[in-house]
């Protein structure tokens, strides 16, 4: 399965303390994937790891993309290969415009991509940002804000979005998307994504809670405890945690002694 | 008759055993009088004598204190001959082009032992005075005794005695009474080769209710073989009610050692919009100060700079409330690379019976290198009640966490720190109305940041 993320028993420190004790999950484009588990059991910490983070140390591991292991990449490098994070907190860029900020990333991985290419008309991006702000109900004048800076929850999280649907990846892990945002926002941001699904994408929703998979439907949930990945199945898995909790699984475990 | 006596070498430890500046060998036949009226003569001749009474600048002195001038080779330099510009580095045209609107209402372009001089007819027929120095001396020496030496005074130091004595070149910019000038006036002082002592004098003076934009612009290429000196005097006087934008830009080679005495003085309702950027030079000291002196008066100061290599940049300012309801407004940002310095300390003062006076200043630095260092040292003064001041320094450095956000959008490491440092200064260029100005900065940085690695 070439078309696919490839992720093979990734052990993952951070300052010494292991986080991730070996996660295997394959995502193939085309395919929502959720990543289901309580606060604390690694999940944020494979997302930046899948970007190359630099704080976090592989310790083994592969992660394949498009026949490379993009753990040797820089997260730039890997950025060109499609690959996006849709962070939980995005920092504040100030004085840099979000038009001027993602014009610059499009251009860079237009060269990444073709060392020939002069870049993105600006009447062109213009066209292509004006779009795009369409399709996630934003006002136009936001393209003329700072990136990031002085944002409410909800504003960050549609710029997240807005940099997805303009970057147009293959691969795009949603961080805790649904975090901080009311109904409202939650449901054009899911909007926003659900637009963007088709064959050429893949999906991986980092989350806490079962809500967003409301709006954004998944093909495959994962669970993740301490580190690994102990559950996968359909949507009906998210319905069932809803139900009964994150400790119905811890339990369930404990019985077949898998953590033991 | 000479005594041999034996010479004692003492190796000193500590830097203030080393050698002081050597003396300049300047001489007062060097002071020019010929065909000058008898004002500018005593004026020039009794700068010469504090220029000899007065002594180098103590690195003891608070304001000299954290820029070392001991590797100035004063004994090197001399003053440009006539013509001297024909065997030098020639003019970079492209420094004529206008920094500010389409095109200018006047231009001066003062070169080593020469000059080019450019203003509207019709401007000229209203009064308005755009020239070199040694034209005004000649044409307009009435006008030009009369304000010379008024705003900055010859015994403020060893280098403002320097200029006021030995000024071979400047600019003379006088706006009549009423007068609105809607183009932007522009002149440059290019300042090539190596052993010359660039010696400068700029007076502006906008009588009541006048208007003007100027843009003044100092540049010289970087030449190898030794070092060159500017010394400078700017003087300007903002008339009731006038209003003045001034600009002044710096791009010095970086073997330029760089010393300038500048003041704005500001009466009755009439307003300043000072902007500094530099870009050049291996050692500058400038001291401007903004003189608040009539009631309800303004004055903004906005400055950029960016350093890099060895460069050494050390701005002296001064905001002195002297009247009540006068506002200012000082905001310096700078970024740093590799082995640069910047020092930034500044005043507002605020003399008693100055009420109501809103007083702002803050500093920004960006570090962008382990060697480089800022030092901002903002300052208050308050002799006054019913005043609101305000100030701000801060040092920085690029978060990491900014460059890992914008590498994660395929952005490499270099570009990413560009992007970050633009919008640094996007802050401060927003104060700049003028896309040329702008322009060349984004140059100097596109050019600075090509040298920092990822």
């Amino acid at each position: 399965m070439t078309d696919a993320l490839v992720i093979r028993n990734l052990r993952v420190r951070i300052e010494g303390k292991e986080i991730l004790k070996g996660v295997n999950l394959t995502l193939p484009k085309g395919e929502v994937h959720a990543i289901m588990g309580p606060n604390g059991t690694g999940k944020s910490t494979l997302a930046y790891t899948l970007m190359g983070h630099p704080s976090y140390e592989v310790v083994e591991g592969e992660v394949w993309f498009k026949g490379q292991n993009i753990l040797e990449l820089e997260p730039d490098e890997r950025a060109h290969l499609g690959i996006f994070l849709a962070f939980q907190y995005p920092v504040a860029i100030p004085g840099v415009t979000i038009a001027n900020f993602l014009r610059t990333a499009l251009n860079a991985q237009r060269r990444a991509r073709d060392p020939e290419d002069k870049g993105i008309p600006i009447a062109e991006f213009r066209k292509l940002l004006k779009e795009k702000m369409a399709l996630l109900n934003m006002d136009p004048s936001f393209g003329g804000r700072y990136l990031n800076d002085g944002f409410s929850g909800g504003e960050k999280k549609r710029a997240e979005i807005l940099q997805m649907a303009v970057l147009q990846p293959e691969i795009a892990i949603l961080d805790e998307t649904d975090s901080g945002l009311d109904i409202d926002a939650l449901r054009i941001v899911a909007q926003g994504v659900n637009a963007l699904r088709g064959p050429n994408l893949g999906v991986l929703v980092i989350t806490h809670y079962q809500r967003i998979l409301n709006y954004i439907q998944p093909d495959v949930v994962h669970v993740m405890m301490d580190g690994r990945i102990v559950e996968s199945g359909g949507p009906d898995l998210a319905l069932h945690l809803e139900e009964k909790g994150y400790s119905w699984v811890r339990e369930k475990l404990e019985g077949d002694s898998v953590l033991a | 008759m000479t005594k041999e006596t034996p010479e004692i070498v003492v190796r000193g430890r500590r830097r203030e055993s080393r050698a002081l500046v050597k003396t300049f060998t300047f001489q007062r036949a060097m002071v020019r009088m010929a065909g000058l009226s008898q004002g500018l003569r005593a004026f020039r001749e009794q700068a010469w004598d504090l220029f000899e009474s007065l002594p180098m600048p103590d690195p003891k002195d608070e304001a000299w204190r954290r820029t070392d001038i001991s590797g100035l080779q004063a004994e090197t330099f001399r003053l440009p001959e006539p013509d001297a510009h024909l065997d030098l580095a020639p003019l970079d045209e492209n420094l004529l082009s206008p920094l500010a609107g389409e095109a200018h209402a006047g231009q001066v372009i003062l070169l080593p032992g020469g000059v080019r001089t450019d203003l509207d007819v019709s401007l000229r027929a209203q009064g308005v005075v755009f020239t070199d120095l040694r034209t005004a001396e000649r044409d307009h020496a009435g006008l030009l005794e009369a304000r010379l030496g008024k705003i900055v005074r010859p015994n403020e130091g060893k280098f403002a005695a320097m200029a006021a004595a030995l000024a071979h070149t400047g600019v003379f910019l006088y706006v009549p009474r009423g007068v609105t000038i809607e183009q932007p006036l522009h002149s440059l002082l290019w300042g090539p080769g190596v052993g010359l002592a660039h010696i400068s004098h700029l007076v502006i003076w906008l009588e009541e209710g006048a208007s003007v934009t100027y843009v003044h612009e100092y540049a010289s290429p970087t030449e190898e073989g030794g070092q060159t000196l500017h010394v400078g005097l700017v003087e300007v006087y903002v008339g009731e009610g006038a209003s003045l934008r001034f600009v002044e830009l710096q791009s010095w080679g970086e073997h330029v050692w760089n010393f300038t005495h500048e003041r704005v003085r500001v009466a009755r309702q009439g307003s300043v919009d000072w902007v500094f950027g530099a870009m050049g030079g291996h050692v500058t000291k400038n001291f401007a100060e903004l003189d608040l002196v009539g009631e309800g008066s303004s004055g903004r100061m906005s400055g950029f700079y960016f350093t890099d290599g060895d460069q050494h940049l050390d701005y002296d300012s001064q905001q002195n409330h002297l009247a009540p309801h006068t506002t200012s407004d000082l905001l310096f940002k700078g970024a740093l690379l590799d082995r640069s310095r910047v020092v930034w300390q500044g005043m507002i003062y605020v003399a008693p019976g100055a009420f109501k006076t809103d007083g702002y200043q803050a500093n920004r630095n960006l570090v962008l290198s382990r060697q480089a260092r800022a030092d901002s040292i903002p300052g208050l003064e308050i002799l006054a009640d019913d005043v609101r001041c305000t100030h701000g320094a801060t040092v920085g450095k690029i978060d990491p966490e900014q460059i890992f956000y914008l590498r994660a959008r395929g952005i490499p490491e270099v570009e990413a720190k560009r992007l970050i440092v633009e919008g640094f200064f996007d802050p401060i260029m927003q104060r700049i109305p003028f896309e040329g100005v702008r322009a060349r900065f984004q140059e100097a940085i596109q050019r600075k940041m090509q040298n920092l690695k990822g």
